[in-house]
């Protein structure tokens, strides 16, 4: 096959890629897609602050603005198009009950700031949402309000810190990190004023116990652990490793971007986890949204429970209360983020919850880990699995099985975008080379599961076969080809700007 | 259960495939003893099991029933979170699936439709903001805020950080939280709604920068261009955030008047209230900060036929990157807010957002003048764009609010929510009118005011 692309069209259109340009090169001032009742003609109350001059923006009636974004869309990868096996990142099916639902105007159109009695309903929304993250893994208290996965780590681990202080202690400034960890846990710890020690794995793809224990000392204060761990295996060890840490005198922050593989399975206080976030935008189901919003609750132990974050839901006899200052013997650590957290995230999240229940997340995890199991037996044929399964919710590989053919795990996976498929997260974790981590997740369909694995083994056979060309030219059926990140971080192009002649008129 | 597609069947075979015995087989990784459902009275049994998506919407739709929604009556509450009308093909089009369900677009090729729109939303909030660069969004303004401060620190590598008493507190308090643990001070000044901030006078040559809002927290629009002059002057950065983002489309924006990072809430624009959250921030900045700048960036480039595209960039700033260098732990940040955000403005445009903001000023003018009317009351906000405060002498405003409620009108939000240790605000009460608020909402509200004051 020739590297070139197919025979241009005349227009730069293919069918149903049509080109798009932005809404600033085809708005019109006079236009405008809002019709609005006029001002009154009062005297302002500006304090002479009125802006002058025009802002820039550009006018668009609504059927342009309709038909613009529908395009944009149409060039959009999507779960609701296709299977999108990103490890780490549980891309699995978004109900439309959970919009639905979140919709209603009980709970979209609700001030932050009403009176609690008004407000009833959704507070009782957070604190039913809170009794099944609590019920689920057993822990203490749930901080609800972190905005997302990196924003409960930050909220995990300043509990720590704050429990450090409480007890006086200010000699503890280490945090364990193993090399296989997602790269927002030392972001997170650093944050948190912690310098980090990192921990190697073993060669089954597991913290090395005797290295963990080695480093830990009376300087380490916490331990950050995914669990499954980013090469989605369960930490054989674990219960050694939270006894050892808690021996140590350190608390046990667990990375809960995995409990997917294993919510209604194991219940995470008996790890022995003082604290862990929930990605509620991937265990249970809200979207991603094309990277956000998420939501990150992070539940804690009794040791760290007094010290959950501002504000939190009760219940007594009165009814349902928000606790926004310090009250009775709790003591915050503060406050993360602006009024009461993700609340549409809530609502989405206990919808999927209560419609799965005990019994369906528990299936869920099941079907995960068998789905991820099905692609490691079928792939691991033609593929390097790195390590030695079962595995838990996703499956890993490396590029050995591409040595010597010119192809690398980049050109591998623009290849995959030319047959339709969604590739796996490539070059993460970073304890194997050319790492592919698949996850397919419980609500993909045995079908669905065979032609993926059926593309991939045919590419695997190409790749093979020596043909390096085939996918080092990948994509060339997408609605951009590879596209030049090179050149986008040396010459940042941030934002539009008018065209040259337009700015000299200015 | 209907979201699992399979069978009994499948499994069986699968298991075949794998050479495994059973589902409950391939967990055997993990010990025995942290699994639940092999504890004998242990386990989840006191949670219900699956339910259908009737039972699901009948028990939700309930709760929701038991709220007052801010539009069923008047209402005139803002303090950071504002009821604005949001034309209905903002949220059709944010539920198309591509944009809906789609990831962080790793993947530039197939993630086109994602980039384009935060390219967009980038050039619209530096355009609105007056500022050169902005990002594809924070989480929200209180945890912008926080960011922007650290952020001005990495850039003047100074750890001093002084906030505004007329910040919104829960900015602060964010702010306050997020920097706590780190070797950067922060000096918050006290609440006052009445004196005239000295932060001027406070800016020295260890000060990384100075936090105010605009309009800020008690509703009251400011000239910055001194304090921006004071803090370039001694080498600080000026943080400015704003808590209305419509009101950029009737005020000289903080770029204007000198500000170096600007913040903003922008979940009024495009989202309904939703209780508060999610919300997306608006983070702003000079073109020569942007390799200290936190969040996610779109960015302009050609793919391999010369074509014009888009990818994420700059990426070397991020924690996946750079981990413990990071400039920030953020990873999943607000993608679908500021979508509807960006939808919600194209469809405002210039003509529509200037005219909306004009529409919020003029109806926050007319409620002014139905409270002058109100005996007992003090409107205590000289300059304003849509909200301002208003003293109740004599009177604690939360309970005037509590009894407004029971009478269905939303009066405003008192000072004694976000200030309970200060008892000299506990008269203070903050009042909004958008364009949704109508003259007769404004009238009943003086008129129930009067009565209750009386």
């Amino acid at each position: 096959m020739s590297p070139a692309t197919p025979t241009p069209t005349l227009t730069g259109n293919r069918g149903l890629h049509i080109e798009e340009p932005l809404i600033f090169e085809q708005g019109h001032p006079d236009k405008c897609g809002v019709d609005l009742p006029e001002p009154a003609d009062k005297p302002d109350r500006l304090g002479g602050l009125a802006r002058s001059g025009p802002i820039g923006l550009p006018g668009l009636s609504e059927p342009e603005v309709v038909r613009h974004y529908t395009r944009l869309s149409q060039k959009n990868y999507a779960i609701d198009s296709g299977f999108y096996p990103l490890g780490s990142c549980t891309m699995k099916h978004n109900p439309r009950l959970n919009e639905r639902l979140a919709r209603l105007p009980g709970f979209a159109d609700l001030h932050p700031f009403q009176p609690e009695a008004t407000v009833q309903g959704a507070l009782a929304v957070m604190h039913r949402l809170s009794a099944w993250l609590l019920g689920l893994t057993g822990m203490e208290a749930v901080a609800l309000s972190p905005g997302a996965g990196a924003h409960g780590e930050l909220c995990g681990m300043q509990a720590i810190r704050a429990a450090l202080d409480a007890r006086g202690d200010d000699g503890r400034r280490v945090v364990l990190v193993p090399d296989s960890a997602h790269g927002t846990n030392p972001a997170t710890a650093a944050l948190c004023g912690f310098r980090v020690r990192g921990i190697p794995g073993d060669a089954r793809g597991r913290v090395d116990l005797a290295a963990f224990k080695a480093a830990l000392d009376d300087g380490v204060a916490g331990v950050m652990l995914t669990n499954p761990n980013t090469c989605g295996l369960f930490e054989t060890d674990i219960l050694a490793l939270s006894e050892a840490v808690h021996a140590a005198g350190a608390y046990f922050y667990l990375d809960g971007a995995n409990f997917n593989a294993i919510v209604g399975r194991v219940k995470i206080a008996d790890l022995g986890v003082d604290a862990m976030h929930i990605n509620l935008h991937k265990t249970f189901s809200t979207p991603h949204g094309g990277g956000g919003p998420g939501a990150g609750p992070t539940v804690l132990s009794p040791a760290l429970a007094p010290f959950a974050p501002l504000p939190y839901v009760v219940h007594d006899g009165a009814g349902y209360r928000l606790v926004e200052h310090v009250e009775g013997n709790a003591r915050p650590f503060g406050r993360m983020k602006g009024f009461h957290g993700q609340f549409g995230v809530f609502v989405r999240a206990l919808a999927y919850i209560m419609s799965m229940g005990r019994d369906g997340l528990h299936r869920a995890s099941g079907d995960a880990v068998l789905n991820a199991n099905y692609l490691l037996a079928r792939l691991g044929e033609a593929l390097t699995p790195s390590f030695e399964g079962p595995c838990m919710h996703e499956a890993l590989f490396d590029d050995r099985f591409l040595k010597g053919t010119g192809v690398s795990t980049l050109d591998f996976a623009k290849a995959m975008l030319d047959e339709g498929f969604h590739p796996m997260t490539m070059y993460f974790p970073l304890v194997v080379h050319g790492a592919m981590l698949m996850e397919p997740t419980e609500t993909e369909s045995r079908d669905s599961l065979d032609a993926f694995c059926d593309a991939v083994l045919a590419l695997a056979a190409k790749a093979k076969a020596g043909d390096a060309a085939f996918f080092t030219h990948a994509p060339r059926h997408t609605p951009r080809r590879r596209l030049d990140e090179t050149r986008a971080a040396r010459h940042p192009v941030l934002r539009w700007e008018p065209p040259a002649p337009t700015r000299a008129a200015e | 259960m209907r979201y699992l597609p399979l069978t009994d069947d499948d499994r069986r075979a699968m298991l075949a495939r794998i050479g495994a015995a059973s589902v409950d087989d391939l967990f055997r990784d993990v010990p025995p003893a942290a699994l639940s459902d092999a504890t004998p009275g242990g386990g989840f049994d006191a949670l219900p099991d699956h339910a259908t998506e009737m039972a699901v919407e009948r028990d939700l739709a309930a709760l929701a029933a038991r709220n007052t929604t801010a539009g069923s009556v008047p209402s005139f509450l803002g303090a950071g979170a504002y009821r604005h009308h949001v034309p209905a093909a903002v949220d059709h089009l944010i539920q198309r699936g591509e944009f809906l369900t789609a990831y962080t677009p790793y993947q530039p090729e197939v993630s086109q439709g994602t980039l384009q729109y935060l390219y967009e939303f980038q050039t619209q909030v530096a355009l609105i903001t007056g500022m050169e660069v902005a990002n594809a969004s924070m989480y929200d303004a209180a945890t912008g805020v926080a960011e922007a401060a650290a952020m001005a620190c990495r850039v003047t590598r100074r750890k001093r950080v002084l906030l505004s008493g007329r910040l919104h507190p829960h900015y602060r308090a964010a702010t306050e939280t997020f920097l706590r643990y780190t070797d950067i001070e922060t000096e918050a000044l006290d609440p006052d709604p009445m004196a005239v901030e000295d932060l001027i006078g406070r800016v020295n040559p260890g000060t990384a920068c100075v936090v105010v809002q605009n309009p800020d927290f008690f509703g009251r629009l400011s000239d910055l261009a001194a304090l921006a002059d004071a803090c370039h002057a001694e080498g600080a950065l000026l943080i400015v955030a704003v808590a209305e983002p419509v009101s950029l489309g009737l005020v000289t924006p903080p770029g204007a008047m000198g500000a170096d990072i600007v913040v903003a809430e922008g979940h009024a624009i495009g989202s309904p209230l939703n209780f508060g959250g999610p919300g997306v921030g608006l983070f702003a900045t000079r073109k020569k900060f942007v390799r200290h700048m936190p969040g996610r960036l779109a960015g302009e480039t050609v793919d391999e036929d010369g074509r014009r595209g888009w990818v994420l960039t700059l990426s070397t700033r991020e924690q996946h990157i750079r981990r413990e260098k990071a400039t920030s732990n953020i990873c999943t940040n607000s993608g679908l807010i500021a979508l509807a955000w960006t939808i919600h403005m194209t469809l405002l445009g210039e003509a529509g957002f200037t005219k909306l903001a004009r529409l919020n000023h003029m109806k926050a003018v007319e409620l002014v003048e139905h409270l002058e009317t109100v005996p007992n009351l003090k409107v205590v906000t000289p300059t304003f764009f849509n909200e301002v405060l208003v003293r109740l002498p004599g009177h604690g405003a939360a309970a005037i609010v509590e009894t407004l409620a029971e009478k269905g009108l939303l009066a405003g939000v008192p000072l004694s929510r976000f200030y309970p240790t200060y008892p000299e605000l506990a008269d203070g009460l903050l009042v909004c009118a958008t364009e949704t608020t109508e003259s007769a909402d404004m009238a009943a509200l003086a008129a129930a005011l009067t009565e209750a004051l009386r």
